[in-house]
């Protein structure tokens, strides 16, 4: 494929140089800390719901960012790993009546299993093939949540409990706000330090050249394997707080427009990006409610800015520097 | 009913669902084998075709009527309208992006679909449309069996657009460069092919064909929505990759084969009809898996 986009004095790389600088870097992080902890007392609760779901999103595009951006898996079914989290966690806790802290746990194994039995098979297949398959599967997982008795057919699960930790009873929408923010920066940290690794740089070979990589000594099955279980985990502790944030969970909440969502915060912002990452979920959550003065219009517009963006920026808002696809 | 009667009644349901199911397919193969798009929007054409349909026949509808031969106009003044679309859609989302991320042009068109969607969305207010025809209910009965004349007219019509695009494929100098594109872009431009018409007169075709099945579909099932063509999009992307994906004649046998699993599926014992949705798409996972060419596809290498 061609290179795009690849000049060394775009603005997003200059503004990025700026942030070497380890004052600056620092400062930035700092502002960006204070930030996320007023707004809940600045903004007042409609915001902070709505800042609630933007984190959300954050780890959950960061976790198909990890598919996506650094293995360079088209996955269009990444909803279906949020829906078993966030069922397993529902059935767990209301039908067994496990502590939400213990379903936590068994709803990260959930979605590795499910990575493991969906990527086994599939992970040979060329990249199209494999959108497909993971497409269906997301349908898969989203009727059979819809049929089945345990899932609770069609209307899902409600009356999920919030969780206590260590006698804070989580409850509020603030409280989930705070939450769902040490999630999202638990997630940063992790992305970056996967990034820097050596499994990252294997997916990175991988990514460039399946089979210069594989000459050299990666098991290619393996590190995509890797990268499937690693973003079906983001996604199952995402769908397990979004569970517990709710209390009600339904098949809708997992259909493909939410896997679509995720895909495009994460191709939006920049893939393999970190912060483009970031910035594509906030775009994605913010952009249709900004723009919610608009009424029923809104879908509309937001779709035409994000044609507009990709056809001005086909690697995505804040792309890696010297992207290659 | 007795299992030979189960056994025909849903050979009649595949087929006709079949049909459906082959002429959207018969766009995804045709637009993946120029461009290797998968294109999310197309089952959003089959979407436009139908209200594009509608509207038509309402128009029309004083002067040739609501049977057969109004719903023909109809379709075919669709199929008019969907296919420039089509092109249009190319044009302004896909053909700027060619030389982009892979990934990219794929988000370019599920913005297509999401336009598609909320524009029609927002002219409906999201309520069903009622496509009213005077349609009746007649049919032909073969012993115990019951074939409506609708579903005979149906399946006929899906076979001699299939038939003449085949024959368009095989017989005519388009056709002809349609297929040196499909298996080479760039050495079709310095054999001297008009590359951009030839892709041009892909989208039309395929976007008509899709804008056929919607309208017949309106007209057969009576009423139409704007979000109906997301799951017939993705059933028949599942026809197009089961008949191997690239492949014109593929695609046909693709969506006549999903039509009919699914209709037989649903005839399994302790499956409900509510699995059928699950059941065609194990079909596309274990087709994949175990011959990911698809049943009538060329083995290709995979090009970065």
């Amino acid at each position: 494929m061609a290179s795009h986009d690849t000049g060394p004095n775009r603005l997003t790389d200059r503004i990025a140089a700026r942030f070497e600088n380890p004052t600056l870097r620092w400062g930035g992080i700092g502002l960006i800390l204070i930030l996320l902890a007023i707004v809940p007392s600045v903004f007042g609760q409609y915001a902070t719901v709505i800042m609630t779901n933007a984190l959300l999103y954050v780890v959950l595009a960061l976790g198909l960012n990890v598919v996506v951006g650094f293995a360079g898996l088209l996955d269009l079914g990444y909803a279906a790993f949020f829906a078993v989290g966030a069922y397993t966690i529902g059935i767990l806790t209301l039908d067994f009546g496990v502590n939400f802290w213990l379903a936590l746990p068994c709803a990260v194994m959930a979605a590795a299993i499910a990575g493991v039995i969906i990527g086994g098979p599939t992970l040979r297949l060329r990249s199209d093939y494999l959108a497909i398959v993971t497409l269906g599967f997301g349908e898969i997982v989203r009727f059979s949540a819809r049929n089945l008795e345990i899932t609770g057919k069609a209307s899902g699960l409600s009356g999920i409990g919030q969780p206590w930790l260590f006698g804070w009873h989580i409850a509020t929408p603030t409280d989930f706000y705070f939450v769902f923010c040490c999630l999202a920066i638990v997630a940063v940290i992790v992305s970056l330090r996967l990034e820097n690794s050596r499994l990252g740089r294997a997916w990175l070979y991988v990514r460039h050249d399946e089979d210069v990589a594989e000459a050299m000594g990666i098991n290619r099955v393996a590190v995509k394997m890797a990268a499937y279980v690693t973003g079906a985990i983001f996604a199952s502790i995402g769908g397990a707080f979004f569970a517990a944030n709710l209390g009600a969970i339904s098949p809708e909440s997992f259909s493909f427009t939410q896997s679509v969502l995720i895909l495009m915060a994460v191709i939006l912002g920049g893939m393999g990006k970190i912060p483009g990452v970031i910035l594509g979920a906030f775009i994605v959550i913010l952009g249709p409610e900004l723009l919610r003065n608009l009424g029923e219009l809104r879908l509309m517009v937001f779709a035409v800015m994000l044609l507009l963006i990709m056809l001005f920026r086909p690697s995505g808002i804040w792309p890696k520097r010297g992207t290659r696809s | 009913m007795s299992v030979f009667e189960i056994i025909s009644h849903q050979l009649i349901n595949g087929l006709v669902l079949g049909s459906f199911y082959a002429l959207v397919a018969l766009g995804y193969t045709m637009i993946f084998g120029v461009i290797k798009l998968l294109n999310f929007a197309h089952g959003d054409l089959y979407m436009v075709g139908g209200f594009i349909g509608f509207l038509s026949l309402s128009a029309i509808s004083s002067v040739v009527g609501s049977d057969w031969p109004g719903i023909f106009v109809a379709m075919f003044l669709s199929m008019i309208a969907v296919g420039f679309i089509g092109v249009i859609i190319e044009r302004v989302a896909y053909h700027p992006m060619l030389g982009a991320p892979r990934l990219s042009i794929l988000i370019t068109a599920l913005a297509v679909s999401l336009v598609l969607q909320n524009t029609v969305l927002s002219l409906t207010g999201g309520q069903y449309t009622a496509f009213k025809t005077d349609l009746g209910f007649a049919g032909i009965n073969l012993g115990s069996l019951f074939i409506s004349y609708n579903q005979m007219v149906l399946v006929a019509t899906a076979g001699v657009l299939m038939i003449a695009l085949q024959l368009f494929i095989t017989k005519t100098q388009f056709g002809r460069a349609m297929r040196a594109v499909s298996i080479d872009m760039d050495m079709s431009q310095l054999l001297g092919i008009n590359v951009p018409v030839i892709i041009a007169v892909t989208f039309f075709i395929g976007s008509a064909l899709a804008a056929a099945a919607g309208t017949m579909a309106g007209a057969y099932y009576g009423s139409i929505w704007y979000f109906m063509g997301f799951l017939i999009g993705l059933k028949a992307f599942t026809a197009a990759v089961i008949g191997g994906i690239g492949s014109i004649p593929g695609a046909m046998l693709g969506g006549l084969i999903l039509g009919l699993l699914e209709a037989f599926g649903t005839q399994i014992p302790f499956i409900g009809s509510e699995w059928k949705d699950v059941f065609s798409f194990a079909v596309l996972i274990l087709v994949l898996v175990l011959k990911p060419t698809g049943l009538l596809g060329k083995s290709e290498q995979e090009r970065m």
